[in-house]
């Protein structure tokens, strides 16, 4: 393999893997408070990239963005306070239906804002043709947004959940709920909170790759199998191994199509799934024990 | 007692039957009931969409103007999600309980051909948007299909590059019905045209970045063009993975290209692009002498500002449906059978997609010359020439 094709297909499986990496951030924020796998993350990267397309038409880019963000981070809210705050002491079963039922809900609603056909914002930088050469390969300005984008958002939430008090919180907060009731932290806002970020993070990924990927009203469910296997991959709940999780499942279905049929391209991120569920059930990153003491 | 409740059960069943007897009399006179199948919503919306919406709009009109021989159409539109096992279903209901005088659609090739024998069964007129050969080959007594043929589609493409002096290519297929149609087309008819098929690739249809295949078939060297037989999304994401990667072959499309939107959403990056199509894309371009020029044109306008939406080639078939049902009609009045043996016979009607001429052998009607080779210039469609 020349060089200039190993950067093509690294670069290629970097752009798969970090947006990946955002779904399964998601997942995992939303995990980390709750206990449960919100499968309607991908509906979130969804409406991010319908609403800034929306938006885009009557604003500028930057403003457009904001709006798209604050106002999946709205319905994000919504959805918490309607379906999830009211339940006493849900069962983690009941919750994952919920959120299935949420992300059906979800695309029907897209379908009949913003009908069947695929959508795209135009390129930040040049247009659809335009390309920069990185040590030979050639490559969209638009996948060096996606990748700047998603590693500060990596980099924002780790400080927010290290350095800052509401980060703290809602760290206590999935730590043990009831010890952190009991140190006077509302929970139930923390939760609230935690489904707000992840729309937010979820709707800025699909504002930056929709010039890339499109997109469409169903386009949630295929980037929540990919997320949800990048976040078994690299333990539950733990959003720095997500990254390189997803940037390891990304490269490696890059380079599979060196070697395969484009074809397997999604059999090998399934036939890594179920391996680690079989095998490491806590992930690469994870510790078994800490998952043992969890409920799922 | 006995006689007198067989009495009133006699009143009651004969009071039944004239009911029926006048509802029946009543639906012949003055309602037409039109069943359709289509993926108004799922994966396959982006055809059953255009269609569903074409043909409110034809009934809305058709009816507006007093009906076929003041026969109103009642149009009965189910959605099938680009679903077989709901198609089923709907084609059941529809037969069964709506007993409706035809049925138009479904848009998916898959679909039709779960329902064919359903329809061939039950003895009603099924009129499939769907493109795939195999829905009128071999011939189905009651099943005709309004799309181009895929082998029609094949054979303009290689046509072309035969002119333009390829041999070589790549083919890289969706993993759909109408992608693995294609695909076993570009595969058998290579010979003939003497093109080779150096490298074939077949990917998931919601593919969202194929940047790694490219790079991978760029690698070889040999290869003079690549053809591309998929519906959205990707087909406009390997085309701006292509030219970003500045591999600059020629890139043909297959005929489900036939969208403006399509060519808005690949940018720049859609111009060159060369595709086959029917003649709707470029009303306005044909010659006043060509007998579609017209209808396309009204079809195109009225649609288009009904909607505010791009019209598509993909509505368009259900026009040619629906066109071809009344036509019918028209000439045979309201007997099944005699429509069924009318639309067998009907020649030189126009339609979007081409001029059909049907027998009892061809149950498409349409030949090579119903597409155009047509390429994207200025983010317009444009005829090609050389």
């Amino acid at each position: 393999m020349s060089p200039e094709l190993f950067i093509q297909y690294l670069f290629a499986g970097i752009t798969y893997g970090i947006i990946y990496a955002i779904v399964a951030i998601g997942f995992n924020i939303i995990y980390n408070t709750t206990g449960i796998i919100n499968f309607a993350q991908g509906e979130f990267v969804m409406l991010g990239g319908m609403i800034v397309i929306t938006m885009h038409a009557f604003m500028p880019m930057p403003l457009a963005i904001a709006a798209a963000v604050l106002i999946t981070m709205l319905v994000g809210a919504l959805i918490e306070m309607i379906f999830i705050r009211w339940l006493e002491s849900p069962s983690v079963l009941r919750m994952i239906i919920i959120t299935i039922g949420i992300s059906i809900l979800a695309r029907e609603v897209a379908l009949h804002i913003w009908g069947e056909s695929v959508r795209t914002l135009p390129y930040f930088i040049g247009n659809e043709v335009t390309s920069v050469a990185i040590l030979g390969a050639r490559i969209s300005p638009q996948v060096l947004w996606v990748i700047g984008v998603c590693s500060l958002m990596v980099a924002g939430l780790s400080l927010f959940f290290k350095f800052t008090s509401l980060g703290r919180e809602m760290r206590a907060c999935s730590a043990n709920r009831r010890a952190a009731t009991l140190c006077g932290i509302n929970t139930k806002n923390m939760v609230t909170l935690s489904f707000m970020l992840s729309a937010g993070i979820g709707a800025m990924a699909g504002c930056v790759m929709s010039p890339i990927t499109y997109s469409e009203y169903d386009m949630g469910p295929g980037l929540a199998i990919k997320g949800f296997t990048v976040a078994i991959l690299g333990g539950l709940g733990n959003s720095l191994a997500a990254v390189a999780a997803g940037l390891l499942l990304g490269i490696i279905e890059a380079f599979s199509i060196s070697v395969l049929p484009l074809a397997f391209k999604d059999a090998i991120a399934t036939t890594i799934l179920l391996l680690i569920l079989f095998i490491r059930p806590h992930g690469l990153f994870g510790s078994s024990e800490a998952a043992s003491l969890k409920e799922f | 007692m006995k006689r007198v409740l067989n009495s009133v059960v006699t009143v009651v069943v004969a009071l039944c039957l004239v009911t029926v007897f006048s509802m029946v009399s009543v639906a012949k006179a003055e309602v037409i009931k039109v069943g359709a199948i289509l993926a108004v919503t799922g994966g396959a919306s982006f055809l059953g969409g255009p269609e569903a919406r074409t043909l409110e709009m034809m009934a809305e009109e058709i009816n507006a103007k007093g009906g076929i021989n003041g026969n109103k159409i009642d149009l009965i539109i189910k959605d099938s999600a680009g679903d077989p096992e709901k198609a089923i279903s709907f084609a059941k209901q529809l037969i069964e309980e709506d007993k409706v005088f035809a049925i138009i659609g479904p848009s998916t090739s898959g679909e039709t051909m779960k329902i064919k024998n359903i329809a061939e069964e039950a003895q009603m007129i099924l009129l499939s948007c769907a493109a795939a050969e195999v829905i009128v080959n071999p011939v189905a007594k009651y099943v005709f299909k309004t799309p181009q043929k895929d082998s029609h589609a094949v054979q303009k493409i290689y046509g072309t590059m035969k002119d333009m002096g390829i041999s070589k290519i790549a083919v890289l297929t969706g993993n759909t019905g109408f992608g693995n149609a294609g695909k076993g087309q570009l595969e058998a008819i290579a010979p003939e045209f003497g093109i080779e098929i150096l490298a074939s690739e077949v990917y998931d249809k919601k593919e969202t970045d194929l940047s790694a295949v490219i790079a991978k078939l760029m690698a070889n060297k040999d290869i003079q063009a690549v053809v591309n037989w998929s519906i959205v999304p990707a087909q406009g994401i390997l085309a701006k993975n292509m030219r970003q990667a500045g591999w600059e072959v020629p890139l043909f499309q297959s005929h489900g290209f036939g969208n403006i939107k399509y060519v808005e959403a690949g940018g720049a990056a859609s111009e060159g692009i060369i595709f086959p199509a029917g003649r709707l894309l470029v009303a306005k371009d044909l010659p006043d002498s060509n007998p579609q020029k017209e209808l396309l044109i009204k079809y195109k306008n009225d649609y288009e500002s009904k909607f505010v939406d791009e019209v598509s080639t993909f509505g368009g078939h259900a026009y040619d449906a629906l066109t071809i049902l009344v036509a019918a009609i028209e000439k045979a009045g309201t007997d099944k059978e005699k429509v069924r043996d009318a639309i067998e016979n009907l020649q030189g009607v126009a339609g979007t997609a081409g001029v059909f001429n049907f027998s009892a052998e061809d149950h498409n009607g349409l030949g090579l010359d119903s597409f155009e080779m047509l390429t994207v210039k200025d983010g317009k469609f444009a005829i090609y020439s050389k």
